[in-house]
């Protein structure tokens, strides 16, 4: 293999000679390449492998199915869910077998105890969920966004290759400390006095405080993706826009900030639907009571709050507060999903191209 | 930090009026301060946008005035309990005694497990998505499926996790009950022995934080075969190499460092999470280390505890930091505190391992 590689080599050199008087000589040409010449023998054995086609087709078919299960991954989710909530095989009785999905949907009562005391109506978990998601949103949205308009636009790259890694810690400390931070920090020491001043009764379980840490949570995701798009904005664009007189305002606001829309929306998207999914922190700060209510000074369960307290609870594995996990599944994994995929498109379909 | 941005519409208006004003007294008026001159409506921008750049400045170092503070009353709180044997103190239901020595066990065991399933198969995903997969329906069908599946959260694989592999792993625990026999080619019977498997096991942990990691794993060791360049594949195939002994003698030692610093990041994550496990039943009170190995030595010691390890009941960090969180006792609070100060300083030291990594791959590859 390497005599071949040696030999265009070679012949280039060669050819090289026949232009210029004093090129190389066929020794020096030898000698620069390196090699023996085709016909003075075999190579050596170490450069000699046999490589048999069929193993590199297996080697091939087994990253194939590596990357394939995350398809599958996607397939059992779905179908784990669908299976017990709408159709569960076996003695065991799907959720919507017992409920109907009108109810589901429409109930405003949210008990999930077996016998005629159940009442199954997903509008407290969700008013619960989206109030939450809704407060986090109003914490990061600001502050995720002028934290990469300032560190894209103002900040001097030492002070962003400070500021960088801030972020990324705060992204990378773990769910459940920011619900024991909301719990036994926020409320008590920040929400009680500050509300109690204005004459507001705050719970110890509120959503309040669960939403300003899962805002806070999701606030360098904002950052860093809002920020990457911004960067992405061509420089001309800028001078453009300083050369008409444009302040810094100006360049940001006016002309950063929409040419990155989309993707600054996709990030909120994506922000939006992590604040849904957000599960520890929620749990520990934002309380279990399902109350069809706006009121963010009391405590409420998201869904995903309902989860873990119906999976630490210690009912029958085939009880209808089990069961209806896979329902409220459903509806989490639906919402996630389709609020990703609507980021997606609109990443995808407004995107400006820049040369 | 919620501070709205200030609005760009009042000033729109203004530069109609004022423009003209402005153009007249030029002329007879030479010099021209834009900051302390009599142009008021240059003045409002700049003071405009003096007061955004400061707004976003706020926005930016709030986020380390959280850092800080966070940190600070976590510290704070942690003073009542934390000492050395909190970390060699098994739970208990005394707020003096309880310790996380179980939770730390369980996260080792769990990790070791998460890595040794998602290494393999998320490298392999990435290497075929990035070097081999051709352009086709499936390969973008597997690509817009890893980016959905990245945006699903955590608990949801829980349920996936409590509802296949926890009840294959009580399948299997049934099995080796001790009690069941089976025959072997019809020719002998066989009594399978009974093997303490329990159906919350710490493989079953793993097997669903797999999950939950992958897609990122994925997406680091893709973005990490990217930046490889594409000469270093060109010359491999060139000099007559096949496609997979370039792929692994070539482009994976060139992406190992990124690789690993993307999984390393990666699998801390999982050591952080506790949703999954929640669902899967973990347990929040126990008092019990995986296989009952309780220090380091005894990995070496007794090697029939290693056995058992991997099949035993588990807590994890997270889970018992959670469950003391919501304990009525306010001394928990101290005991809280202390297992978050020895889950950050764990997630700190993985992480310091993927600066590190990073820090020397960055000095030695040059292209």
């Amino acid at each position: 293999l390497f005599s071949v590689a040696g030999s265009l080599e070679k012949k280039r050199l060669e050819e090289l000679r026949v232009g210029v008087v004093a090129g190389p000589s066929e020794s020096e040409i030898n000698a620069m390449t390196g090699l023996i010449p085709m016909t003075m023998g075999k190579l050596p054995a170490w450069a000699v492998q046999r490589v048999s086609r069929r193993h590199e087709k297996l080697i091939q078919a087994a990253l194939f199915l590596c990357a394939a299960l995350s398809v599958l991954t996607t397939a059992a989710i779905i179908l784990v869910l669908l299976g017990n909530a709408v159709y569960a095989p076996g003695a065991r009785n799907a959720f919507f077998e017992q409920v109907s999905l009108w109810d589901f949907l429409t109930g405003t009562h949210w008990k999930p105890v077996d016998g005629p005391a159940g009442r199954f109506g997903i509008i407290p978990l969700l008013s619960g969920t989206i109030m939450v998601a809704v407060i986090a949103s109003l914490v990061s949205v600001p502050a995720g966004l002028g934290a990469a308009i300032y560190m894209s636009e103002y900040a001097a790259p030492r002070e962003r290759e400070f500021l960088k890694p801030v972020l990324e810690i705060l992204a990378g400390i773990p769910s459940v400390v920011y619900g024991f931070f909301a719990l036994k920090f926020i409320t008590p020491w920040i929400l009680k006095p500050a509300l109690g001043f204005l004459g507001l009764e705050l719970g110890t379980f509120n959503a309040l405080s669960a939403g300003i840490v899962v805002g806070i949570m999701v606030t360098p995701l904002i950052a860093s993706l809002s920020e990457d798009v911004i960067r992405s904005v061509p420089r001309s664009l800028r001078e453009a826009a300083y050369a008409l007189g444009s302040t810094r305002f100006d360049v940001s606001v006016r002309v950063v900030v929409p040419a990155a829309l989309s993707g600054i929306l996709a990030a909120f998207l994506l922000a939006f639907s992590r604040a849904i999914g957000e599960t520890m922190a929620v749990v520990i700060a934002g309380g279990q009571q399902p109350i069809a209510t706006l009121n963010p000074l009391r405590g409420a369960q998201t869904m995903t709050s309902f989860m873990v307290h119906a999976s630490t609870g210690d009912s029958a594995a085939d009880s209808i507060s089990r069961m209806s996990i896979y329902a409220i599944g459903i509806a989490l994994f639906a919402i996630t999903l389709t609020i990703n995929l609507i980021s997606g498109w609109i990443l995808r379909r407004y995107r400006e191209v820049y040369q | 930090m919620s501070e709205p941005h200030p609005p760009a519409e009042p000033k729109v208006a203004e530069p109609k009026v004022a423009e003209p004003k402005t153009a007249e007294p030029k002329t007879a008026r030479p010099k021209v301060s834009f900051i302390s001159g009599g142009d008021r409506y240059i003045r409002n921008r700049l003071m405009l946008s003096r007061v955004f750049a400061w707004l976003c400045r706020f926005a930016t170092y709030s986020a380390l005035a959280i850092l800080v503070v966070l940190l600070a009353a976590i510290i704070y709180s942690s003073l009542g309990r934390l000492s050395p044997d909190f970390v060699t103190n098994t739970n208990s239901t005394s707020p003096i005694k309880a310790g996380i020595l179980a939770g730390l066990w369980g996260s080792f065991w769990l990790i070791l497990f998460t890595a040794m399933f998602s290494v393999p198969v998320g490298v392999g995903s990435a290497v075929y998505l990035e070097e081999i997969a051709k352009d086709n329906m499936l390969v973008r069908i597997i690509k817009v499926n890893l980016a959905n599946l990245a945006g699903v959260p955590s608990i949801v694989y829980g349920i996936l996790g409590y509802t296949v592999f926890r009840t294959s792993a009580a399948a299997i625990a049934e099995l080796f009950d001790g009690k069941h026999v089976i025959g072997v080619l019809g020719l002998f019977k066989v009594r399978l022995s009974k093997l303490p498997i329990y159906e919350d096991n710490i493989l079953v942990g793993a097997l669903t934080l797999t999950l939950v990691i992958l897609p990122t794993v994925i997406a680091a060791s893709q973005e990490a075969l990217r930046s490889v360049p594409g000469s270093i594949r060109v010359a491999s195939l060139a000099l007559g190499a096949t496609r997979w002994q370039t792929i692994w003698r070539q482009v994976i030692p060139a992406a190992l460092p990124g690789i690993s610093t993307g999984v390393i990041l990666s699998t801390s994550r999982a050591i952080g999470e506790a949703a999954p496990l929640i669902m899967l039943g973990a347990l929040t009170y126990t008092s019990m280390c995986p296989g009952g190995i309780e220090s380091p030595l005894e990995l070496l010691t007794r090697p029939s505890k290693l056995m058992q390890a991997p099949l035993d009941q588990f807590t994890a960090m997270p889970i018992e930091i959670y469950d003391w969180s919501k304990q009525p006792d306010a001394r928990f609070t101290a005991v809280a505190a202390s297992g978050i100060v020895v889950l950050l300083v764990v997630l700190l030291s993985i992480n310091s391992v993927a600066m590190i990594v990073r820090h020397f791959a960055s000095r030695r590859l040059k292209w």
